[in-house]
């Protein structure tokens, strides 16, 4: 049986893990390597790496961070952040990531997605989306989408939240699986930070509207949340941040509790 | 093709990416991953002069180790693509059926991605040496839309469930392959590489 994927995001800073805790076993919060193989030990399912960094001359850096990761821990990885060509991820995975999320840069301009599906297969094509919930849905722009609720309009934003487009998120998690990402990361902006639980209903429309998986991204703050957005959401994989980094929940404790209530995860 | 480079580095061996198939004469062992759609590894495989290679060296009798699609590459021919694969094993390789549903009631998604259980089949002390000492249904880290169904049943060595029986591992004599990624799926992949590469005396080359 496939089982749900507990995934870790780990924000890097010019070759640095931001915002850690200094967990009894680790030497080096910051070190990404360390933190990775802590997590793999943990039981993480999968890694994400998002590059935060903001002058484009240091971006070099991550690419060490991914050699580096790459050659010591053996679970999948995922790349995200600044990545706006083809080649830049011909460059990270080159350097040993699994898969490559776009984000801003596939809003600009769609084509990168069937580009980077092309060449690389879609398999390593993960499109991010950070979305937020609009107040007062315009009705017509989500017509032709039978299962999502009236009151429900998700818009996406682009550049790590500060730009909002005009692009339904829904409509953008069709129109990307189409051209050939083969995973979805979505974030609710709405949620994010907030510790109240993922944005379930934003998770199942988009889960129900694709047929790749989808990770639940935003809002985790209770072991009944990571539950919520895989049954609720649909979700294929939930994933957390600085709950983990700041060990409030660590991810064996978050596995033991989807094992318990009937989720099938893998338990190392 | 990164990974299992590294892979096979950290379980102690010493291995050559190469482009160049005159290499595999010389090889010891040979892993042939593949990442990306069949009708590009297969065109590749052609136009590089690695097919007739593979094929030669899967004769030889040494140890050889495909994955995902270096897998399904092996098989005659497969819904994916156009050109025919190695024919190395007899059976063909189909697109997993859309629209099942899973038993939280959520859709199951085509690719197939993630850790699913690796059920060997028969009994432990027959198995094949690759997967000595693996526990039996550990998990192991899938992506793919496309599953081989072999002519001859028992060439099927592992299966995983997914909705449908998915072919998760395959052995005719020396030529071994696994839909799964060993190399992503932590300790217990690892362990498959370093399996084969005691069936190796010395190099291997991917």
């Amino acid at each position: 049986m496939l089982t749900r994927r507990v995934i870790p995001c780990l924000d890097v800073d010019a070759g640095r893990v931001v915002k850690g805790v200094s967990f009894v076993d680790i030497r080096d919060a910051g070190d990404p390597a360390e933190l990775a193989a802590f997590y793999n030990a943990e039981g993480a399912d999968e890694l994400v790496f998002l590059d935060i960094t903001a002058s484009s001359d240091a971006r070099d850096t991550m690419v060490d961070v991914v050699e580096k990761v790459s050659s010591e821990v053996f679970i999948p990885l995922t790349v995200g952040g600044g990545i706006r060509s083809v080649d830049d991820m011909r460059r990270m995975l080159e350097a040993g990531a699994d898969k490559v999320s776009v984000n801003s840069a596939a809003v600009a301009s769609p084509r990168l997605i069937a580009d980077c599906a092309r060449e690389f297969g879609s398999q390593c094509v993960v499109l991010a989306m950070d979305v937020k919930r609009v107040a007062n849905p315009v009705i017509s722009d989500i017509e032709g989408y039978g299962n999502v609720p009236a009151e429900a309009f998700w818009q996406v934003y682009t550049h790590g939240g500060r730009r909002p487009t005009a692009l339904d998120a829904v409509k953008w998690a069709r129109l990307a699986t189409e051209s050939g990402a083969g995973e979805l990361l979505v974030t609710s902006m709405d949620a994010d930070g907030q510790k109240t639980g993922y944005d379930n209903e934003l998770l199942s429309v988009i889960s129900d509207s694709v047929t790749v998986p989808v990770i639940a991204s935003g809002g985790a703050g209770t072991l009944d949340h990571f539950y919520d957005a895989l049954v609720e959401g649909k979700s294929d994989a939930v994933l957390a941040a600085s709950l983990f980094h700041f060990g409030e929940l660590r991810v064996a404790e978050v596995k033991s509790y989807l094992a318990e209530r009937g989720i099938p995860v893998r338990e190392v | 093709m990164h990974s299992v480079e590294k892979a096979l580095r950290k379980v102690g061996a010493e291995p050559i990416v190469t482009s160049d198939p005159t290499d595999l004469a010389s090889a010891d062992a040979v892993v042939l991953p593949g990442v990306g759609a069949s009708d590009s590894v297969m065109n590749a495989l052609n136009t590089l002069g690695f097919s007739s290679r593979v094929k030669e060296f899967a004769a030889s009798g040494k140890p050889l180790l495909c994955v995902c699609v270096g897998l399904q590459v092996l098989f005659n021919s497969s819904e994916e693509g156009e050109l025919p694969g190695l024919g190395l094993i007899d059976g063909n390789v189909l697109l997993i059926p859309t629209g099942m549903t899973d038993e939280l009631g959520s859709s199951m998604k085509v690719p197939h991605m993630g850790w699913n259980q690796v059920h060997f089949i028969g009994d432990e002390s027959q198995r094949n040496p690759v997967f000595k000492d693996i526990p039996q249904d550990s998990h192991f880290y899938f992506v793919h839309s496309y599953r081989c169904v072999p002519d001859n049943t028992a060439e099927v060595v592992a299966t995983a469930d997914y909705g449908v029986e998915i072919c998760a591992a395959v052995a005719r004599g020396n030529v071994v392959g696994t839909q799964f990624h060993p190399e992503k799926s932590g300790d217990i992949g690892l362990k498959v590489y370093e399996n084969f590469l005691e069936l190796a005396s010395g190099t291997a080359r991917v």
